[in-house]
């Protein structure tokens, strides 16, 4: 149980030297630089506050925190003061009592009194200063007020009514301090200054992100979440973890009885720290929308009306429709798919559940699409699967290097906390086909925009290498000391190699070389650089060389083992890192150690009690590609979609087709289910107790909030399936679990829960070296010893364009919504993106006679859909551009079974494409609405059942 | 094996071509063997196996075909338990 108020101590923490200063004639030693008003906090003194939080910086417009320092003339603001040794504070007396009761009686002047009806009746920080300063009466009856004022409810997650508005600035400061969008201001002068969203729009219309920093800022009822105004303050709060992206922001969730009221970020979250985005703040009503499945249902043909079962009778089911599917067709015909989206102790057992109760090694997860060249690129030059950082490591960097990665759209919360330091003046190169935010924001402006070639990531990444290789920018003694000699050698020749220069280079990646020269110096050159990538490195067929070229770029330069640098994947779900972690690859035990290791086989074989196979099993791909071919016939699928989120959708579901037992556990019916023979009702974030791993290796627990709404947790409808399978399992709390995942797991062995709830968090490797995490990897030395530079040559995607397909499709995500879109379409968020668009540029779609907003078909060798197009200079002539959160969508019915050549991660960012107006939805579209319908018919008429 | 021979070609040939490009032709032909002993499921390195015995390696680039020549006995499945 979280504590359900934090102490706010009005002004950040500060790290100067210690000063000792008197504080009500209490001595309070604090670093220099720290307020007086969070010296006497911390002495235990509450100083009187509007203005301040220490979550933003001082600010000093309330005037009620005024105090009275000796041989000082006036009443400071304790919020602006710093302190200073041997100053003596008083901080009350009769004539600070006189000041704060007027500044109160000032503001509560043009405030409303309908503090009973008030939806921040019993959590106002306005009403508490009333209390605090004594107000006991108002005197003035002003001719002019600001209480007439028109409440904005655009907002679908909050309202802000300016009737309440202090204009104390604390939501414009959030808005620019922690979240750096700069949406809001104080518009006009004196009494009319009020807080304006953008040019005083309605909050949905301006800039604003949603992410609620200026809701959690605001001391009164001005901004205040609609669930709030609907339910009543919260009776308790739950810490747990959020379930959409890997930046794993922890939260505090308050709650009335079973229900939520709303998600706060926790101060105290190590990967957030107190801020949040507008899906982990406000998106996750999803849980419980009336489409959730709330009881398990079977069905023999796919064409079957779907019958709800008892739990007993859905998993002795499905456990014979296994049996006898590896019976007839042997033991290999079966395999499963584990979830980065459930737990790590879920895709734990998911796994063990395929090697140990079906026998085979036929397991896989989601990582597959995105990350897995980063598992296995960072292992063969660095040592270990894994981003080399903390988050906060950004605060440390000079120069930023983001590469096919968007972070203010796809991990918003990080995105913040870049931008904050490049306001603070750290350089930022971003090289990515398009003209993301990040290039251009208020007060961030991308040093080098590096708009490369989709495809043509390490031909860059090369002539980056050459610049700093021929131009004497290697960090020479970091290389001699920590990597291989002979592969560094054999790496400079190959990169010193003329034919990798920028300007050999430009034509085929597009990127001027005087740009990539620039660039590669102050990488080189400009202190402590750290790369931040994401799947624009990874969906290539080269993904696995980008992401060793990378690696190479960080070693070169020493720009590795130390705060400020690094190579940072930022993963995409909430639980990729730790899916990886748990052995969810078909050639990995858990801890990423592959299955010929005999010495790691025999410790899982030991514990488990059972003889492990020692060659790789299927991959996706693969498993699809045998379901073609007849010999893969079942698969358990725990919290994925593939039907959605894989490329090439029609391979994809002929596959499912092909298939005798699909087994989906889910929230919904989903695109996968709706080929399905079992479907299992699984339980959201908010219904069981776990981990999650996030991009960092920080591994934050998962507090269960509400009961399960299908009665069990993903976990144990696991459990309950390997025992009717006749491999036993005896877990009876997910705890249990990772006690077993840490004693076989050299970088878990120190992870429990009890650490977990004594640290809030842990970031692995955890062992004896590491008692208490390792924020920072490969410090002295890397996981392998000595760093291996890798040769890598640039090898074009066989995805080329043609007359007949002239444009390259790239796909990415947007803020508002979330991978395949099954949580967040079932949200408000689609207020923002209510349907997947074309980007085109102008000139490509002058060409083709396309205006802003029409329909248009979009033609690969793969397949055909259409949507409406939105016209941009965000993308290159040549370059079109779409997100793939809508299944109607069909984005990926267009993209290919090209992959990348290590890891089979598929080609999302490159497919050849022709463009062109239409009336109406494709084939496929027409195909996918009527098989819809048909599943959707064939589902039970009762099948929710209401929290 | 499920997998028909033209995915297997492609995806041996993909990766024949990032270790083709290794600075030492020696070693890099044994990396190749290595990672699909590796990474590939038993059966499609035996399928990828049976394609080469039965058409002499049609559609293999002369690298993977050399790979494949040279370091066999890493690509066969090893004896297993039914």
């Amino acid at each position: 149980m979280a504590l359900f108020r934090e102490l706010d101590y009005g002004t950040p923490a500060r790290t100067g030297a210690p000063v000792t200063v008197e504080i009500d004639g209490t001595p309070i030693t604090v670093p220099a630089g720290t307020s007086v008003m969070r010296a006497a906090q911390e002495a235990g003194i509450s100083v009187p506050k509007l203005c301040a939080s220490d979550s933003l910086e001082p600010f000093g417009s309330c005037r009620l925190c005024t105090v009275e320092i000796e041989g000082r003339r006036g009443y400071p603001a304790s919020c602006t003061t710093p302190v200073e040794a041997g100053m003596k504070v008083r901080t009350q007396s009769p004539k600070l009592a006189e000041l704060r009761r007027g500044t109160m009686e000032l503001y509560i002047s043009d405030h409303p009194l309908d503090c009973l009806t008030c939806s921040a009746n019993g959590n106002c920080e306005l009403q508490d200063m009333a209390g605090v300063v004594g107000l006991r009466e108002v005197r003035y009856d002003p001719v002019k007020t600001h209480l007439a004022e028109t409440k904005d409810e655009s907002n679908p997650y909050f309202t802000f009514d300016p009737a309440k508005c202090i204009v104390c600035n604390r939501c414009v400061r959030a808005c620019e301090e922690v979240q750096g969008t700069f949406a809001l201001t104080i518009s006009g002068r004196g009494f009319d200054s009020q807080v304006s969203a953008g040019q005083n729009e309605d909050f949905l219309d301006s800039e604003c992100v949603s992410c609620g920093a200026c809701v959690q800022a605001c001391p009164t009822a001005t901004l205040m979440e609609k669930t709030l105004i609907e339910q009543g303050q919260a009776e308790r709060s739950v810490t747990t973890t959020c379930a959409y992206c890997g930046v794993g922001c922890s939260f505090k969730a308050e709650i009335k009885g079973n229900e939520v009221v709303r998600m706060v970020p926790n101060k105290n979250g190590h990967a957030n720290h107190g801020h949040a985005c507008v899906k982990g703040r406000f998106a996750w009503g999803y849980a419980t929308h009336p489409d959730r499945i709330a009881a398990p249902m079977i069905r023999e043909s796919i064409h079957d009306a779907w019958r709800t079962v008892s739990w007993d009778e859905a998993i002795a089911y499905t456990a014979k429709r296994f049996k006898d599917i590896q019976a007839q067709y042997g033991r290999d015909s079966v395999g499963g798919l584990t979830s980065s989206r459930c737990t790590n102790e879920e895709a734990y057992l998911v796994q063990k559940l395929v090697r140990a109760a079906f026998g085979n090694n036929n397991v896989d997860t989601c990582a597959r699409v995105c990350h897995s060249p980063t598992g296995y690129g960072l292992k063969v030059t660095l040592g270990e699967s894994a981003g080399t950082q903390d988050f906060d490591s950004v605060l440390a960097a000079d120069v930023v290097l983001v590469i096919g990665a968007n972070p203010t759209d796809g991990h918003p919360v990080f995105g913040s906390q870049l931008k904050r330091r490049l306001r603070e003046g750290a350089k930022l190169i971003v090289a990515d086909p398009r003209g993301i935010d990040l290039v251009r924001s208020p007060h961030v402006k991308a040093e080098h925009h590096l708009q490369l070639r989709p495809g043509s990531n390490v031909a860059l990444l090369n002539s980056l290498a050459h610049v700093i290789v021929t131009e004497g920018l290697v960090d020479e003694a970091f290389v001699a000391e920590r990597c291989e000699a002979e592969a560094f050698e054999q790496w400079r020749g190959f990169v010193a190699d003329p034919r990798h220069s920028p300007e050999a280079m430009e034509e085929l990646t597009g990127v001027p070389a005087a740009s990539v020269r620039a660039a590669a110096r102050l990488y080189a050159t400009g202190g402590n650089a750290a790369i931040y990538y994401g799947l624009g490195v990874t969906e290539h067929s080269q993904g696995s060389s980008t992401v060793m070229a990378i690696a190479n770029l960080a070693m070169a330069t020493g720009n590795i083992g130390r705060a400020g640098v690094g190579v940072n994947p930022l993963r995409g779900q909430n639980n990729v890192q730790g899916s990886c972690d748990m052995g969810s690859f078909p050639h990995e035990l858990p801890g990423y150690r592959h299955v010929s290791d005999p010495q790691a086989r025999a410790q899982f074989e030991q514990s488990w009690g059972v003889s492990l196979l020692d060659e790789p099993g299927l991959r996706i791909p693969n498993m699809l590609a045998a379901a073609h071919a007849g010999t893969f016939k079942g698969i358990y699928i725990q919290g994925e979609d593939p039907a959605q989120s894989d490329p090439d959708t029609q391979h994809v579901t002929d596959a499912l087709k092909a298939m005798e037992c699909v087994v989906v556990q889910d929230l919904f019916l989903n695109e996968t289910a709706k080929f399905a023979h079992v479907f299992l009702p699984g339980a959201s974030f908010l219904e069981k107790n776990g981990t999650f791993t996030n991009a960092e290796r920080r591994i934050s627990p998962v507090r269960k909030v509400m009961p399960a709404l299908a009665g069990k947790e993903d976990w144990e409808v696991t459990v309950a399936l390997s025992n009717a399978l006749g491999y036993p399992m005896n877990y009876t709390h997910p705890s249990q679990i990772m006690d077993e995942i840490a004693s076989l797991t050299p970088t878990f062995t120190g992870v429990s829960y009890a650490k977990l709830d004594r640290l809030g968090s842990i970031q692995w490797p955890c062992n004896d070296a590491a008692p208490e995490g390792t924020p920072i990897m490969h410090e002295d030395a890397f996981v392998r010893g000595k760093g291996r530079f890798m040769v890598t040559e640039f090898i074009p995607t066989e995805e080329r364009t043609s007359r007949k397909r002239p444009l390259i499709l790239t796909t990415g995500r947007i803020l508002s919504q979330y991978n395949v879109g099954a949580q967040t379409r079932r949200t408000a968020n689609g207020a923002w993106h209510a349907e997947d668009r074309l980007e085109i540029h102008p000139v490509d779609a002058e060409d083709r006679g396309i205006n802003d907003g029409d329909w248009v078909s979009i033609n690969s060798r793969a397949g055909e859909t259409a949507m409406r197009a939105t016209i941009t200079e965000r993308v290159q002539p040549g370059i079109v551009y779409t997100t793939f959160h809508h299944p109607e969508s069909g984005a990926n019915v267009i993209t290919t079974d090209n992959s990348d050549w290590a890891t089979n991660c598929p080609e999302y960012k490159v497919t050849a494409v022709q463009i062109s107006k239409v009336e109406a939805p494709s084939q496929w579209q027409n195909e996918f609405q009527a098989f819809t319908h048909e599943q959707l018919d064939l589902l039970p008429q009762i099948k929710v059942v209401q929290l | 094996m499920g997998m028909n021979a033209t995915q297997l070609i492609k995806m041996a040939n993909q990766i024949g071509a990032f270790f083709a490009s290794q600075p030492d032709p020696q070693q890099a032909r044994e990396d190749f063997a290595q990672h699909l002993k590796r990474q590939w499921d038993p059966q499609m390195r035996s399928a990828l196996c049976t394609h080469l015995d039965a058409t002499e390696g049609e559609g293999l680039s002369a690298f993977v075909l050399e790979a494949m020549q040279a370091h066999r006995e890493q690509l066969e499945p090893l004896a297993r338990p039914a």
